[in-house]
This record gives structure tokens, sequence and C-alpha cells, in this order.
């Protein structure tokens, strides 16, 4: 037995060492009991992203992370956040933060100012990486490969939790290093306030009332995931009987 | 019998002249080429004696997230690249009319340049019937002035590669650069570093 272990092991260990790798299985079942929501705060340090008002994107999504993780831990769901502070987290660190917690969901939080018809609006995007045919092993930063049929999945929750709240939701698909890395369900969601034309000013106070929408609508939609056994659902690559 | 101070000075004033002209001449062309170098030569709009085509754009709407094909006929040159760039140049100026419904300042001069490469596969020699990787080199005042969003930036990098496919069904990959340079995003969301598949995005038939 010791025989075949070492060979097996020496194998992995240069594997290891060749490149970043992301082991895109399920979960394994112990770990999976454990139900997880990744909170993803994009932007900061140095990196403002987009301009609301007086606001800055990076700050908004900061907040919205702290609100969603109150309201999801008042719901008895565990969360870990890729930022608590205004400091930059840059892509890498995100994903290492999201695949190390195992998540059952991980979002990843923006803000956008719109110039929209039809006014207030939550933006989803899934990663536009290709399904991975064998996503047993597979590069780091095409790891959500192996997770594109779940992340539909979960953005399907997500898109009928919002539209039950009467927010207008879109969807879509986008390059986004943050979330290609992800091994997990993962979701982009683009909060938009606001229209352009709207006085900054005056609009404030309507944006804090839509974000307390949208989050509620959100740790819905999460609890729900939660309940339908999202998290457990098959892996193209889970080897669980 | 003419003095010898006269003819020195005759010679004089006419190697002055000479030089005069010399420097002039100098100054002139060093104008016109510095006048040059301010102008694009390429062509921003496609010229109007060029016969007039339909070309296809794929127009994009922030209300519904979504990318339609509107088919206009334009004049369009001959050269495929100058061709892709004339359309581009008419998208973006979509864009830049005040009742857009995906709103980006900049139109038809943001696109600088768009080349065009065949990708050859494995040790084949490219052919002109070969795939090609459209390169689009836009100008950092259109990164500047491009609205940051998720959605605002997917919106235009999508619509870019798809109006390309659309015109060139050859061109199934998309590249960009901001000033000839490689950039990271466009505005802090779309992904500038990576090739997109124009081919998978193009309009389904």
């Amino acid at each position: 037995m010791a025989a075949i272990a070492r060979p097996l092991m020496l194998l992995a260990a240069v594997a290891a060492a060749c490149q970043p790798l992301a082991i895109s299985q399920a979960p394994p079942a112990a770990s999976a009991a454990r139900f997880v929501v990744v909170l993803d705060a994009a932007h900061g340090g140095d990196d403002p992203g987009a301009r609301l008002g007086n606001e800055s994107e990076k700050d908004l999504t900061l907040g919205l992370s702290v609100k969603l993780r109150s309201l999801l831990m008042a719901r008895g769901i565990s969360v870990v956040t890729t930022r608590e502070s205004g400091a930059d987290v840059d892509a890498f660190a995100r994903a290492e933060i999201a695949n190390r917690a195992n998540a059952a969901a991980c979002l990843n939080l923006h803000a956008a100012l719109v110039n929209s018809k039809s006014g207030p609006a939550v933006h989803l995007f899934l990663s536009s990486l290709p399904s991975a045919a064998n996503p047993t092993f597979v590069p780091w930063n095409t790891a959500q490969s192996a997770w594109i049929q779940r992340s539909n999945e979960l953005a399907g929750e997500l898109n009928a939790a919002l539209t039950h709240a009467g927010i207008t939701v879109t969807l879509g698909q986008a390059a986004l290093p943050a979330i290609d890395s992800m091994a997990c369900p993962a979701v982009a969601i683009e909060v938009a306030p606001q229209r352009q034309t709207v006085a900054q000013d005056a609009a404030t106070s309507d944006d804090a009332g839509f974000e307390g929408q949208v989050a509620e609508a959100l740790a819905a939609a999460l609890v729900e995931w939660r309940a339908d056994g999202g998290q457990f659902a098959a892996q193209p690559g889970d080897r669980r009987p | 019998m003419i003095p010898r101070h006269q003819t020195v000075l005759f010679v004089i004033l006419l190697l002055a002249s000479v030089i005069m002209g010399a420097v002039l001449w100098n100054q002139l062309r060093r104008a016109h080429e510095r006048l040059l170098r301010g102008q694009n030569a390429a062509p921003t709009q496609a010229p109007l004696v060029a016969p007039a085509e339909q070309a296809t754009l794929m127009v994009a709407d922030d209300a519904d997230n979504s990318v339609a094909p509107r088919i206009l006929t334009l004049p369009l040159p001959q050269n495929p690249e100058a061709r892709l760039r004339a359309v581009l140049g008419k998208l973006l100026d979509l864009y830049a009319a005040p009742d857009a419904a995906h709103p980006v300042p900049g139109g038809a001069s943001s696109i600088a340049q768009v080349f065009l490469v065949p990708i050859a596969e494995g040790s084949a020699k490219a052919s002109p019937t070969s795939p090609q990787l459209a390169v689009v080199n836009l100008t950092s005042a259109f990164a500047a002035g491009h609205p940051s969003g998720l959605q605002a930036e997917t919106l235009t990098v999508l619509s870019i590669c798809e109006t390309l496919h659309a015109n060139l069904p050859l061109v199934t990959q998309v590249r960009f650069l901001v000033d000839g340079q490689q950039r990271a995003t466009l505005a802090g969301h779309a992904d500038l570093t990576r090739t997109y598949s124009a081919a998978e995005m193009g309009p389904q038939p």
C-alpha cells in the first residue's frame, strides 16, 4: 500500500509545484453540511471603482456586504467576507478566500450608476468561461468553468427572489477575474440604484432603501438556496455516490 | 569695371539669400511634417466616394442588458481593416448620440486602429480564409470617459466583438489595446487582458 501511496504523493507534490490548480470537485460531505456564503465586496484601496454621486463603488459594496452579512447571520448562515475595510484585496486573494471556505454560494458585489429607462435595477452576471468537460483539475484562473451549471442555478434563485421583491433584474455573462478563479457557485451582482439623470443629493436616501431591499431579497434567495439543497447538487466532477 | 568691394558685397548677399531660402524651405518641411503627425492619417469616417453597403451593427441596450442587430447602409472602404474601423466608428457614433440606449462618449474617433492577424493553427500556414484575430486599438480618451460599471463595460466589449464578427465572419477572436498598450480593464471592470471569442458571441442564425 505504501509503495503505491508514495508515487501518488510525489505526483501530487509535483503537480502542486508546477502551477496553481483549483480542485474543482464538490466539497466533501463533512464540510458540505456547513452552509457558508462568501461575500466579495469588489474594489478597495486605491481602486475606488465607479463614482456614485458622493460615494465610491468600493464603499457602497462594502456597505452592502456588511448589511447582507448581518441578515444572513441572523438567519443562521455562516458568512466569510473577502474584505472588512477599505483596503484593497487582489483577485487572487479573493478567490483564495472563497475557495478555502468551501462555500455554497459566492457573491461578488458591485454597484454602478446606470442610465436605464427602467430605473433602479440589479444586474446578475455569470462567468463567461465555457463549462469544463473534465473539471477534476483545472487551471486556477478558470476554476469557475467547473461550476457554471451550479452558478446558473444560483443566479436563477437570486433572480426569482429579486423579481419577487419587485426589483428589475437583468442577466448576463462577463469576463471577471474575481469570479473566474472561484471554485464555488458564483454570481457577480451589480446594484444599480439610480439613474444618472436623478439629482445626486435627492437620491441618497432612496439608494439606502433600495440597497436594503436588495439585501433582503438576496438573503431570502440564499435561505431558499439552502432549503433547496443547492449546495449539495451533483457536480460534473463529483465523485460521491 | 565693377569695383571689387561691390563684387564682394554682391556675392555675400547672394550667399545670404541662398542660405535664407534653404532655412525657410527646411522650416516649411518640418512644419508640414509636424502637421501630418498631429493628424490621424487613417480615415475616421468612411469615404463618401466608396459604394454604400449594408453593415450589421450589434447595438447594446442598457435597459434589458441586450445586444441586438441593426442593419445600416454605409459607404465602406474595401480594405477589411479600414472597413471594420469604419463600422465600429459608426457603432460608437450611435453610443455617443444624446438619446443612446447605451450612452458612451467618444464617437468614431475612439477607434484608433483595427488590425487583423491570421490565426494559424499548429504549423499550418495562414491562408486568406484562415480565422482572424482582430486587434482593436482604442484611444485612452475613450477608456477614460467610459462609464464605469460591470454592465456598461461588458456591453461595450460584447457589442464591439459581435459587430466585428457580424461584418467579417472570419474574425473569431478579438483583443483590445488602449493607445497601443495592454490595459487591465476598460474602466475598472471589463477585462481587457484576455482574448475574446467573437465566434461564440456572434449572432445566431
